[in-house]
């Protein structure tokens, strides 16, 4: 059993396999998204909240909380495939954590811009330097420099390792700076953001929520794989297999 | 990938050149002995233990002399040569750096920063190390390029002493290196 | 232990003695972009003395991290910093001692030249006392780091850009307590306690894990 498992461990047989899932996650986001998105604009109540009610804007929850949850989820997914490599120096882990990295920075993205575009109606500001705001900022930066720094280092061996290093701290430091941020005065705290707690949320609200989430997670397989499969052949380009892989392709 | 297969053991008193084209993998190979690069499989062993495993007390029996001749351009060579001595370990003794400064013949040149000596009086200073140090196991990495001659005889005379008192040297050059007593092994690299 | 501490300390010491221009040009720096924010923003007694803290800090930041990027360079171009890896020492002790020579010949100018900028800023004397105290605990986490970054982009084209899109994120909270203490030490000075032992806190944290990470990084790049 156990041999089945490290034969995927080597990148020449993930990449058929890989090829496989993709179509599979892509299904999957695709009816996820749709269940999600349907039932957030039509099964969910007009209105949220009791004493500063929020209207109905407040839909944009239905991407803005799932792409922030990604965000932060794939972060992790990225230092613990980085940390894996480091460890057992395995050439695939890199791969998967090169790979997750855009679809990371992509949902930071997508977080902080329709967050914007929920702080105008209800902030009265597109932007505002709430805790979680200003910590989503940083972990976007955190990701650029991840794809920076990775980029900027020709020996892919190198910039593996040194990436993954970086990764590492930076998860060590987005809670410290999610603190300093949330509490700048340590005598008094104070944020903008209302406490969030699932419990107390809409059935219909957190089923699409949760839904969308879901979907999000699908995509991110889907595209990590898809990117996956792109870094494997041009780092293995020039091993046997991914040759015969070509005259394969060329015949068919 | 550079080279596969490769399996070797060296005894004490032994001088192993290393050979082949460039861009054989020479460098890579002598890095990886000292451990400054990690191949992707394999393991290099010192008195049977992993060096890995060994770090600290292997790199006290190491001493690696690099392209660069990893001395600093704004201090004196006797400068140098102190840092060298305190970093591996050494109880710095002046009468020895001294003796050292004599050998290599940059007595009285000893107060100007190396980075006022030519290029072959800087290379000398690295080979001070040489000298001065008790690791039982050198690689060196083409030592003999931008040497005068008198700095090449110096060199040859310091790697015999060193494998006759039962040493190791690695090495990798184009020129050939004679020795007064112990074996030369030759490792050749590449088709 | 100590013995090999003091000798890197005091080697990079009289390297940079030998260099004065460039411990010169980051204390320079640090005190042109200080002097210019007032240009920019008016010369408002009341403005000043609120915008002060921040400019001070952010201007620390960038001086700390520009002469960052020099802090491995030098060694790594000329072989001594492979020497050094391959020494028989702990890399971490190494490199702890480069960065405390680092600090003193970055860090510790611009704490001393703070009450001067705090002048210019109209700042009290009880403000001018707590902005030394924060840069003495911040501007070592600063190099601490710093050097993880420095480590990092060693020897890459454009290192330096690179480098503060990498470090200048990480140093948000020795920012936001250094600031902060200060414009607290104008409210109650007893307020600025906290503000002091967190900066601490981050100067033990740092200091115990830093030094790893960045010999950790230092081995990667050199391969």
């Amino acid at each position: 059993m156990a041999s089945n498992w490290f034969r995927f461990a080597a990148p020449a047989s993930f990449y058929p396999l890989a090829g496989r899932l993709i179509p599979v996650f892509w299904i999957l986001t695709g009816v996820c998204l749709l269940v999600g998105l349907y039932w957030g604009f039509f099964q969910t109540p007009d209105q949220l909240g009791g004493s500063n009610a929020q209207k109905e804007y407040y839909r944009i929850i239905f991407i803005h909380v799932p792409a922030a949850w990604m965000s932060m989820w794939l972060y992790v997914v990225m230092v613990c495939w980085a940390a894996i490599g480091l460890v057992f120096n395995t050439r695939l882990s890199f791969m998967m954590a090169n790979a997750v990295a855009p679809t990371g920075a992509i949902f930071t993205f997508l977080a902080l811009w329709t967050g914007a575009f929920w702080g105008r109606p209800s902030w009265g500001t597109y932007w505002d330097w709430d805790p979680r705001l200003t910590t989503e900022l940083i972990l976007f930066f955190m990701y650029i420099g991840y794809i920076a720094l990775h980029s900027a280092i020709d020996d892919t061996r190198r910039a593996d390792r040194a990436a993954a290093l970086l990764a590492i701290v930076g998860l060590v430091m987005v809670p410290l700076i999610f603190w300093s941020v949330n509490c700048p005065d340590p005598n008094q705290c104070a944020a903008l953001h209302q406490r969030s707690n699932l419990t107390q949320i809409e059935g219909n609200i957190l089923f699409s929520m949760l839904a969308v989430t879901f979907g999000f997670w699908m995509y991110s397989f889907a595209t990590t794989l898809m990117r996956l499969r792109s870094i494997i052949l041009t780092r293995e380009a020039d091993n046997t297999w991914v040759q015969e892989l070509l005259v394969k392709g060329g015949r068919a | 990938m550079l080279f596969s297969g490769l399996d070797f053991a060296v005894a004490g008193g032994t001088l192993l050149h290393v050979r082949g084209a460039n861009g054989s993998g020479k460098t890579t190979l002598l890095r990886s002995l000292c451990g400054l690069f990690t191949p992707d499989s394999g393991e290099i062993r010192w008195n049977g233990e992993s060096t890995r495993r060994l770090g600290e007390d292997y790199r006290r029996d190491l001493l690696y002399f690099g392209h660069l001749n990893g001395i600093k351009a704004d201090l004196t060579g006797i400068e140098n040569l102190r840092v060298a001595a305190t970093l591996d370990g050494d109880r710095v003794d002046e009468s020895a750096i001294w003796a050292a400064l004599a050998r290599i013949g940059l007595v009285g040149f000893e107060d100007l920063p190396t980075r006022m000596l030519s290029q072959g009086q800087k290379k000398r200073v690295a080979l001070a190390r040489l000298i001065l140090s008790n690791a039982p196991l050198w690689v060196l990495d083409e030592p003999f390029t931008a040497l005068d001659v008198g700095a090449v005889d110096l060199l040859e005379t310091l790697i015999a002493e060193h494998v006759a008192h039962g040493g190791i040297v690695v090495l990798t050059t184009h020129q050939e290196v004679g020795l007064t007593s112990g074996q030369v092994e030759r490792l050749h690299l590449g088709s | 232990m100590l013995r090999v501490f003091w000798c890197v300390l005091l080697r990079d010491l009289t390297l940079a003695l030998r260099r004065r221009t460039d411990v010169l040009t980051t204390l320079f720096f640090f005190i042109i972009v200080v002097s210019l924010f007032p240009l920019g923003v008016g010369t408002e007694r009341q403005i000043l003395q609120i915008l002060g803290p921040g400019v001070v800090w952010v201007a620390a930041l960038l001086a700390s991290m520009l002469a960052l990027e020099r802090l491995f360079a030098a060694d790594y171009e000329d072989g001594t910093l492979e020497q050094m890896v391959l020494t028989a020492q702990p890399l971490s002790l190494l490199v702890l001692a480069k960065i405390t020579a680092h600090w003193l010949l970055t860090g510790l100018p611009l704490v001393l030249i703070a009450p001067l900028v705090g002048m210019q800023y109209h700042l009290s004397d009880d403000a001018i006392l707590i902005m030394m105290v924060a840069l003495l605990l911040g501007t070592p986490v600063l190099s601490l780091i710093g050097a993880i970054g420095a480590a990092l982009t060693l020897g890459l084209r454009g290192g330096g850009i690179l480098l503060s899109l990498l470090i200048l994120p990480l140093y948000i909270p020795v920012l936001v307590y250094g600031a902060g203490a200060v414009t607290a030490s104008g409210i109650d000075m007893a307020d600025t306690r906290p503000y002091l032992a967190l900066l601490g806190a981050f100067l033990v944290a740092a200091l115990t894990f830093a030094p790893l990470a960045s010999s950790a990084a230092l081995k990667i790049s050199i391969e």
